[in-house]
């Protein structure tokens, strides 16, 4: 696995708000006592920083209100708050009310590592992807997390933005620019197609990829980055059979959104992803990733299967 | 910042600016228009599908001062940037609200005879496509977060925007009202205001007797609002208390005792004006009850 770790996504994350606030009068930051900000200095935009406390509900409802009066608040919880606890919130007053709100959605996956199941957040994806007019993202490093926040800024309806709690590896930075709704190819191949999304999953299959062309066999890699709305058109034109991997539980996540889209192709899908119960266990965002089978070696055994050797 | 806002004389006609007392020609004005909002309900209530009743029928007086005598709105300019925000957090009474709006100008009277068709607009919840619907609600418990967020893109614009959200009291046992009422007067969000439809019944009992929310005064003074009880079906006491200025920093609450099914004796204070189908005998009955006794 790669070793350098440069910054984690959310970090990445508060340093383009903080850059982006003053000079858009739109954009309001809303806080739930994260600390993200502790020690943060917005400058002209100060007013526009709100601590709103620990009460999720009110968090995202106070979004919806600042949203329909024309602003576009950055909401900052965790993963499974923006999810779980606040989720009928995000259902009615973001989703039906089609509101500009961005919910930037921190230790996702299982980057709280010890912080244990009440913080990890295994099933973000699927719900978040339910919900109709969502923009799902999950940048895969730093960089895709400033070019996904700049793309998502004057989206009409709300988006969910998928960021992880501590420092994760970076994609070399001659890839092919990121675009919502675009999967990013990261290698060509035409055995077989693993569709990935998230820092540690895209680093996963790239590696996996590398096993297997030392077998030869070629593997086409896509960063699908963006969810929702799923680049249908990215999974079409080819035969191959896919693998999906990700930070998240299997039901439901990506590996479904691919399913489910490809279901009616007769193309073959395996998903790679954390089993159907909670990781409770101690340790970090990368030992838990494979404690749950979440590895090169794993995708590869998957690849053999999905092609039936 | 701005500084704390304060209302123009306008959002009171002439002769019912704070403290001046209910004018006779407006509340006789607002009694008939009271009456015509009751009988469009029941006519809603009378339809294929029915309707929440006994809640449409405590919130009349509530709607029809604050959309006639407290908020800026103007029906033929529904999405009018500087208008001030009515959030009906209570979307079950939403037959009030498609009454009242229609009353107002916002949507043509004869248009809610489509209450109920299947396919059309008018749905036993509010429909945010409908002119002079905010924000969709009912589920409970939604509209003051949202009224919190609202009066905080007032104050960083420095506008006089007014957010008023019209709760019921059953909805006070949602967490999240009180999430949002903390944050209010933390926030010190002088320009939002609440109205609690107190009706005192849910849809098994009184409130008492389910989880019960008194003392409601001393609850909403502890989280640090104004709290003005009034009659809420006395528009004077209504108008008064919605025109008042807020005081410095502090969000201010109604508490407006009201009666649900109010305008039908023979249901009012009973759990069965709940929710209401009414036949052609029971439309006819309840037509005559609002016509000939009627108090203001």
């Amino acid at each position: 696995m790669t070793t350098v770790l440069t910054a984690s996504s959310r970090e990445a994350y508060r340093d383009t708000l903080l850059a982006a606030m003053p000079l858009d009068d739109r954009l309001v930051c809303l806080d739930s006592d994260t600390g993200l900000f502790l020690g943060k200095d917005f400058g002209t935009a100060a007013d526009r920083y709100l601590n709103l406390g620990i009460a999720e509900q009110n968090l995202l409802g106070a979004a919806a209100g600042l949203a329909r009066c024309g602003r576009i608040p950055f909401v900052n919880t965790m993963a499974t708050f923006a999810s779980t606890r606040a989720l009928e919130t995000v259902k009615i007053d973001l989703s039906y009310a089609h509101l500009p709100v961005r919910i930037a959605a921190t230790h996702s996956g299982l980057s709280a590592g010890n912080l244990g199941p009440t913080h990890h957040s295994l099933e973000d994806l699927a719900i978040m992807r339910l919900l109709p007019g969502m923009t799902v993202l999950v940048p895969a490093d730093a960089a895709a997390t400033v070019a996904l926040f700049e793309q998502c800024r004057d989206l009409p309806g709300p988006v969910y933005l998928r960021l992880d709690r501590v420092p994760t590896p970076t994609l070399p930075v001659d890839l092919p620019p990121i675009q919502i709704g675009r999967a990013q190819p990261l290698r060509q191949g035409s055995d077989l197609l693993l569709v990935c999304c998230g820092p540690y999953p895209v680093q996963l299959a790239v590696q996996a990829a590398e096993l297997l062309a030392a077998r030869g066999i070629e593997a086409a890699v896509l960063n699908m980055h963006t969810v929702k709305p799923l680049d249908e058109q990215a999974l079409a034109g080819s035969e191959a059979p896919v693998v999906t991997i990700e930070e998240h539980w299997r039901t439901g996540g990506l590996g479904s959104a691919v399913a489910e889209a490809l279901a009616e192709t007769g193309r073959r899908v395996l998903r790679v992803g954390v089993p159907d119960r909670f990781v409770s266990m101690a340790g970090d965002q990368r030992f838990l990733l494979e404690r749950s089978g979440i590895t090169a070696e794993s995708i590869e055994h998957a690849a053999l299967r999905a092609l039936g050797r | 910042m701005t500084e704390l806002m304060a209302y123009p004389a306008t959002t009171a006609p002439p002769g019912l600016q704070a403290g001046s007392g209910p004018s006779v020609a407006a509340t006789d004005d607002l009694a008939e228009r009271a009456i015509r909002v009751r009988e469009r309900i029941i006519e809603m209530c009378a339809g294929s599908t029915g309707g929440h009743l006994g809640g449409s029928m405590s919130l009349v007086e509530i709607l029809l001062v604050l959309y006639f005598d407290v908020l800026r709105m103007d029906p033929d300019a529904p999405a009018d940037p500087a208008r001030d925000l009515l959030l009906l957090s209570k979307g079950h009474g939403v037959l009030c609200l498609y009454a009242v709006l229609a009353e107002r100008g916002f949507l043509p009277a004869a248009s809610l005879a489509d209450y109920g068709r299947p396919g059309g607009p008018f749905m036993a919840h509010p429909n945010p496509a409908l002119p002079g619907v905010e924000m969709p609600s009912g589920a409970l418990g939604h509209g003051l977060p949202i009224g919190v967020g609202a009066a905080l893109d007032a104050r960083l614009s420095g506008s006089d925007r007014r957010v008023v959200v019209v709760l019921g009291d059953g909805e006070l046992q949602e967490g999240s009202v009180w999430e949002a009422a903390m944050a209010a007067s933390s926030l010190k969000l002088s320009g939002l205001t609440a109205v609690v439809d107190r009706n005192r019944l849910q849809i098994t009992g009184t409130t008492e007797s389910v989880i019960g929310l008194e003392p409601l005064e001393e609850r909403w003074r502890a989280f640090g609002w104004t709290v003005r009880a009034v009659d809420g079906h006395d528009p004077g006491e209504l108008r008064e208390a919605l025109t008042v200025p807020p005081e410095l920093d502090r969000p201010t609450v109604v508490l407006a005792r009201t009666t649900k099914g109010r305008g039908l004796p023979y249901v009012e204070d009973r759990l069965v004006s709940h929710f209401a189908k009414l036949g052609e005998r029971e439309r006819r009955r309840a037509l005559a009850a609002v016509r000939t006794g009627s108090r203001p």
